[in-house]
C-alpha cells in the first residue's frame, strides 16, 4: 500500500501526484522531486552495471528513516514514483513490481484516450480509481 | 484478414472526407496533407505507448529505428518493412515494397499523383512514435512505383 503516487513526465514536470494525506503533502511533493534525480543516474549510468539496462523497474531509488522510494521509467521517459511507509515490511519486491505494472497500463489507456492531450495532467476518472485501490485506506 | 480491411476502409475514407470538407471552406490542398499527418501524429503517440509497455529499454537511435521497422510496422501493417538504409548521420530510409494501404490503389504508375494523400497519415505515425519515444524527426515520403514506397526520416538534433 503506497504513501505517495507520482507520474512525472519526459520533461520533468508532474503530471499526477497524490498521497494519503493533505498535510503532509508539501513533503512528498519534495521527496518526488528529489527522487528525480536517483532516477536520472540510474537510467544513465553509463559504463557502470547499476541496474540492468533492459528494464523498466528501477527498484528502490533511496530510503528515509521514515519512507522507501521506488522508481520505473517507461520506454517514452515518463517516471512513476511510488512512496511506502518503512514500516510497512510486508510490502515485497513483486507487489511493488505488479503495482509500478497496473500504472502503467492505466497510463497507457489513459494515453489513447483520444480527449487527453500528451503533456496534460491526468485527470482521468478511471486512473484516479486505479490510483487509490493501491494507496494505504485511511479512514 | 478482417480488421486489416476495416482500417483500410476507415483510412480511405478520412482522406476522402478532409479533401471534401477542405473544398467546402476553401482550404489549401497542402492543408490536408498537414491535418492528416497531424491525426496520424497523435495516433502514433498512443499506439507507441502500447507497443512499447512491455519491451526492453532502447540502447540507442537505431534500436529504436529497428524496433519500427520490425515489431511496429508488423502490428499495424501485418508485415515488416522490407530494407532499412541510414548513413549513421541521422538520415534513414525505410523501404516497403508492397504497403498495405496502397495495394488496392494501383499495381504501377497510376494515380500516382493521388498516392501522397495516402501517405500522410503513416507519415505521422512514424513522427508522432518517435516523437513519444523522445526523438524528434521529420518524415517524408516518395513513390515512383506503387505499391512500392520509401520513407525518409531525418533525425533533428536538437
Amino acid at each position: 500500500m503506497a504513501v505517495c503516487i507520482a507520474v512525472v513526465a519526459k520533461e520533468n514536470y508532474p503530471l499526477y501526484i497524490r498521497s494519503v494525506s493533505s498535510d503532509s503533502e508539501l513533503k512528498f511533493h519534495y521527496t518526488v522531486h528529489t527522487s528525480l534525480d536517483v532516477v536520472e543516474e540510474k537510467v544513465s549510468a553509463v559504463g557502470k552495471v547499476l541496474v540492468d539496462q533492459r528494464e523498466l523497474y528501477l527498484g528502490l531509488l533511496y530510503p528515509t528513516e521514515d519512507y522507501k522510494v521506488y522508481g520505473y521509467v517507461t520506454n517514452s521517459k515518463v517516471k512513476f514514483v511510488i512512496v511506502v511507509d518503512s514500516a510497512n515490511t510486508s510490502l515485497r519486491d513483486n507487489e511493488i513490481r505488479s503495482m509500478f505494472r497496473k500504472l502503467h497500463n492505466s497510463f497507457t489507456d489513459v494515453m489513447c484516450n483520444p480527449f487527453y492531450n500528451p503533456g496534460d495532467p491526468i485527470q482521468s476518472k478511471a486512473f484516479d480509481s486505479m490510483v487509490s485501490s493501491m494507496m494505504v485506506q485511511t479512514f | 484478414m478482417a480488421d486489416e480491411a476495416l482500417f483500410q476502409f476507415l483510412h480511405n475514407e478520412l482522406i476522402q472526407y478532409v479533401y471534401k470538407s477542405s473544398e467546402q471552406c476553401e482550404m489549401e490542398n497542402a492543408r490536408c496533407i498537414t491535418k492528416l499527418e497531424n491525426v496520424g501524429f497523435r495516433v502514433g503517440q498512443g499506439l507507441i505507448e502500447r507497443f512499447t509497455k512491455d519491451t526492453a529499454r532502447f540502447k540507442d537511435e537505431l534500436d529504436i529505428m529497428k524496433f519500427i521497422c520490425k515489431d511496429f510496422w508488423t502490428s499495424v501493417f501485418k508485415k515488416q518493412i522490407d530494407n532499412l538504409r541510414t548513413n549513421h548521420q541521422g538520415i534513414y530510409v525505410l523501404q516497403d515494397n508492397k504497403f498495405r494501404l496502397l495495394s488496392q490503389l494501383s499495381a504501377g504508375k497510376q494515380y500516382l499523383e493521388h498516392a501522397p494523400k495516402y501517405l500522410a497519415f503513416t507519415c505521422g505515425l512514424v513522427r508522432g512514435g518517435l516523437s513519444h519515444l523522445g526523438v524528434k524527426s521529420i518524415v517524408t515520403a516518395e513513390v515512383s512505383l506503387m505499391p512500392a514506397c520509401k520513407f525518409q526520416v531525418m533525425i533533428q538534433k536538437m
